[in-house]
């Protein structure tokens, strides 16, 4: 198997005397779609940010595949009311103004008609695709979406769920991505990773959404809710071992 | 009409807001008004830094300026305090503690009046120099980082990720800010330089269509205002630096009679 993209090893964080993240360890290898999930306050957005070298560890290793280019999407963008920006303009920031590369990308996210509008105008679906579109300008060999559904509707998360799927498919790139809408993502991704602080299970969603300390941590009605998406009666009960010792609560 | 230091404070007032556009844009777009008042404030300190080591006054100022911008720098870094809390300490410490420094100096008579709120008509070669060379490096710095300092300005994070070195660029950026308000300071005093910063980019948002527009538009706006108010303080004897403020002011007030093209764009989409 080839070297992975990113490799954390016993990763803990701890500011200003709170544990954001205790003992984390997972490795992201190409072309894999990896979905963290967890409760408001659970770290996913802090992981991310360890994962892309942004927050330094307190303790323990975040080790990037060399030369690997990343296309990041943040949970949001504030930009000033006065700051007179396109969507035109802020893609080609990314890439020394090649508007011919910016023109598909935007079209590939469903986006076209917004390249002329200014930023601030734009909704929550169409700025998530700006930004998913941003992401792309550069080619990546990883894509890291902070919650890219946001602010959209329904139908809407669905949609943009499909185009990540997408485009895994078409480019290949290996998808990290954090969400708190459990029944959507699960179609959509490989592996998941239910982080409440610490990785309380992980597996694919099949496994994951059987495991006691999933069950635990969202209840057990959100997780009813789920059966009703995701139609699986042949489940198999898959504990991991972290979370017979750990109580998954949050504290 | 046009005596010398007539032409001399048209001149340096004209410099002056040519580098106070682009640097203005920032300001608004990074909501750093505040920061520019705080670096204005500590000029005093400046000044009387300048008298106790025997150098040139503005070199003192220049130099305070940008020692508190590297503290600024450092100390945002702490969470305990907000910013703009920071930034008040900070504002109030300086300006008090240079009023305090001054008046232990028995043998110093400044103009104070000229210090807060400017002296255009003062204006000296020596201050021209300054102006110009001083601003001219602040502005080629500026075209300098322009593309980063934008990517920064639309979200840190991603700027990094896409491996911009943000802390190193923040950095220059405010020198470059601490320089500008000093050079300004001659103009329109230390209590009115962020109205020169913050009022032609605000005035210039509603006719600007993408960001190099916006701050070109806030020079041509405050090279407007400092004409408008010379001419004001001349013809009303008044005094120089509120004056051109006040041009300032008004230009702002009847730019909202023009109809701009965002202004347009904005009624259409609501």
């Amino acid at each position: 198997m080839s070297e992975p993209l990113i490799q954390l090893n016993q990763v803990n964080l701890e500011l200003g005397g709170r544990v954001l993240l205790e003992n984390v360890n997972f490795e992201l290898g190409a072309g894999e779609i990896l979905t963290i999930i967890g409760p408001n306050g659970a770290g996913k957005t802090t992981l991310l940010r360890v994962a892309l070298g942004l927050q330094r560890p307190s303790s323990g290793q975040v080790k990037l595949q060399r030369g690997m280019t990343i296309g990041y999407m943040p949970q949001k963008l504030h930009i000033d009311p006065t700051f007179p920006l396109t969507v035109r303009r802020f893609l080609s920031l990314a890439c020394q103004n090649q508007l011919e590369k910016v023109l598909p990308l935007l079209a590939e996210v469903g986006a076209g008609h917004v390249l002329e509008s200014s930023l601030q105008t734009l909704s929550g679906g169409e700025l998530q695709r700006v930004l998913l579109a941003r992401a792309l300008v550069r080619e990546p060999n990883l894509l890291v979406l902070d919650e890219p559904v946001q602010g959209v509707d329904v139908h809407g998360q669905t949609e943009l769920y499909q185009l990540i799927g997408r485009i895994r498919d078409l480019r290949g790139c290996a998808i990290m991505m954090v969400s708190h809408d459990l029944h959507l993502v699960m179609a959509a991704t490989d592996r998941v990773l239910c982080l409440n602080r610490h990785i309380c299970c992980s597996g694919t969603p099949e496994s994951v959404k059987n495991d006691p300390a999933y069950v635990e941590l969202f209840g057990r009605q959100a997780v009813e809710q789920l059966a009703v998406y995701v139609h699986d009666q042949n489940h198999q009960h898959d504990h991991c071992a972290d979370c017979s010792r750990r109580s998954c609560n949050v504290r | 009409m046009f005596d010398d230091f007539l032409l001399r404070a048209l001149v340096g007032g004209l410099g002056v807001a040519l580098v106070a556009g682009p640097f203005g844009s920032f300001v608004v777009w990074r909501r750093l008004a505040y920061f520019g008042d705080t670096l204005a404030h500590s000029a005093l300190l400046g000044v009387a830094l300048g008298f106790v080591l025997h150098v040139n006054l503005t070199v003192g100022i220049v130099v305070i300026c940008q020692l508190l911008a590297i503290l600024l720098f450092a100390s945002q870094r702490q969470r305990q305090l907000a910013s703009d809390t920071l930034l008040g300490i900070f504002a109030h410490g300086a300006l008090s503690l240079g009023l305090v420094t001054l008046a232990f100096m028995d043998d110093v008579r400044i103009d104070l009046v000229g210090y807060l709120f400017g002296d255009i008509l003062a204006i000296g070669s020596a201050d021209l120099g300054w102006i110009f060379i001083g601003g001219g490096m602040a502005l080629g710095g500026l075209l300098w980082l322009w593309k980063p300092l934008l990517a920064i300005t639309i979200h840190e994070d991603l700027a990094r990720v896409e491996g911009i070195a943000v802390d190193r660029i923040n950095w220059l950026f405010l020198g470059l800010i601490a320089l500008t308000v000093a050079v300004m300071m001659k103009v329109v005093g230390m209590l009115l330089v962020t109205s020169l910063l913050i009022i032609p980019a605000a005035t210039a948002r509603r006719f600007a269509v993408n960001p190099e527009i916006m701050a070109l538009l806030s020079s041509l706006i405050g090279c407007g205002a400092v004409a408008l108010g010379l001419y004001g303080s001349f013809q009303f004897d008044t005094p120089s630096g509120p004056s051109i403020v006040v041009g300032a002011c008004l230009i702002f007030i009847l730019a909202f009679l023009v109809p701009g093209p965002g202004s347009k764009k904005a009624l259409s989409r609501n």
